[in-house]
């Protein structure tokens, strides 16, 4: 870990200046904030739709349990990345403030929280839901964790591209808690979330290029040029629209899905266009803030729409389960 | 050989203020509730698991 090299910029607790080690400080706010609420609240959300598009019966208290010990496992990963990456936010202006550039938080405190809930959510999943599960969601917190944090983000522009395969999995945790296998269902809805990273990180991306580079963090923006991120953007669109489409066109779904993925993925398409055709400079700003912005809505209504459906029994074919694994 | 014991340290260590003493209080509770929800949780749950089958044993 780089936290002691560039400690310039970081506040007194990280730099090592300091002889002993200082007592906490850190409220119970923060450590809610290590976990990345917002983040969380995404994970659980996607979760719960690869949980509930599963065939057959789940408990219901089962089910709350894993999606307890897969928030959990989330907010694990959002902890050992906030760990890690405290040298970088420190000099953005969007994590500075993170509890542990901030110094209210010990590297050492952040690392211990965030190994703990790692350990304690997969083996309460594998040991009270299955273990497939509990598999996937180590591999996911280590994938984010490792190859993502660790690896990737500074390494490569493509970092949020594989990266972005973390993200993804909540579902197929959810759909692998309540089969104890992996459908197709749960790789569409993995392939869905998996495209849909790029642009919308990208377009964020556009927004804080100076930032990053300022971190020193390859994003696309930064290594490629905008012209490229933003051709980059859209071609990532065009693959998720019809990806988006797939539950639907599968007979995983039901016509109003269809239809909300089909005007969804189109305007997806034709904003990630307008943002290619914006003028070079800040003017581009509102075209970037507005894909951005809608992509965050496009993701959450083509979920909410498949639970709707899930739970009014819409599905135009019923529950087709195809278990690759299962 | 260690040298001869001397007198205990004069100086106090590291004496929290009031405000690390409270955040370290809300702390230790928040603890505390989420170790007693997880008991809570995992008896609810290995009932669930078990369903009728919790009675079912020789007396």
């Amino acid at each position: 870990m780089s936290l002691a090299s560039e400690s310039t910029d970081l506040a007194p607790a990280l730099s090592g200046d300091l002889p002993y080690a200082e007592p906490s400080m850190a409220g119970v706010g923060d450590y809610l904030a290590l976990m990345k609420p917002r983040v969380m609240s995404l994970v659980v959300f996607t979760a719960l739709v690869g949980l509930m598009v599963a065939p057959g019966h789940f408990h219901p208290v089962l089910a709350f349990f894993a999606l307890l010990c897969i928030a959990v496992g989330a907010g694990a990963a959002g902890a050992l990345n906030m760990w890690y990456d405290a040298d970088i936010d420190a000099v953005m202006s969007r994590t500075a403030a993170r509890p542990v550039p901030a110094g209210r938080v010990q590297p050492g405190e952040a690392l211990a929280f965030g190994m703990t809930l790692a350990v304690g959510s997969v083996v309460f999943l594998g040991l009270m839901v299955n273990w497939l599960a509990a598999g996937l969601l180590a591999f996911t917190i280590a994938f984010y964790a490792v190859i993502y944090t660790m690896w990737l983000k500074r390494w490569t522009p493509q970092n949020i591209v594989i990266g972005g395969a973390a993200g993804a999995f909540p579902p197929m945790i959810g759909f692998a808690a309540a089969t104890g296998g992996i459908g197709l269902e749960s790789i569409l809805l993995f392939l869905i979330i998996f495209f849909w990273t790029p642009p919308h990180f990208w377009a964020l991306g556009l927004l804080r290029a100076d930032e990053y580079a300022r971190a020193g963090v390859p994003m696309l923006p930064v290594v490629a040029g905008v012209a490229e991120t933003r051709r980059q953007i859209l071609i990532y669109s065009l693959v998720l629209a019809p990806v988006g489409m797939s539950p639907w066109l599968l007979g995983y779904a039901g016509l109003a899905y269809g239809i909300v993925a089909i005007v969804g993925g189109a305007l997806m398409v034709a904003l990630a266009w307008q943002l290619l055709r914006a003028p070079a400079g800040a003017a581009a700003d509102p075209a970037a803030k507005r894909l951005f912005t809608y992509s965050i809505l496009y993701l959450f209504v083509l979920f909410a729409v498949l639970l709707i459906e899930q739970v009014l029994g819409l599905r135009q074919f019923g529950a087709i389960s195809i278990g690759v694994f299962s | 050989m260690s040298p001869p014991m001397t007198e205990p340290p004069t100086e106090p260590g590291i004496v929290l203020t009031e405000e690390q003493k409270r955040r370290r209080r809300a702390r230790s509770l928040a603890i505390a509730l989420s170790l007693g929800a997880l008991v809570l949780l995992v008896y609810i749950v290995t009932v669930v698991k078990l369903g009728p089958g919790v009675l079912n044993r020789p007396l």
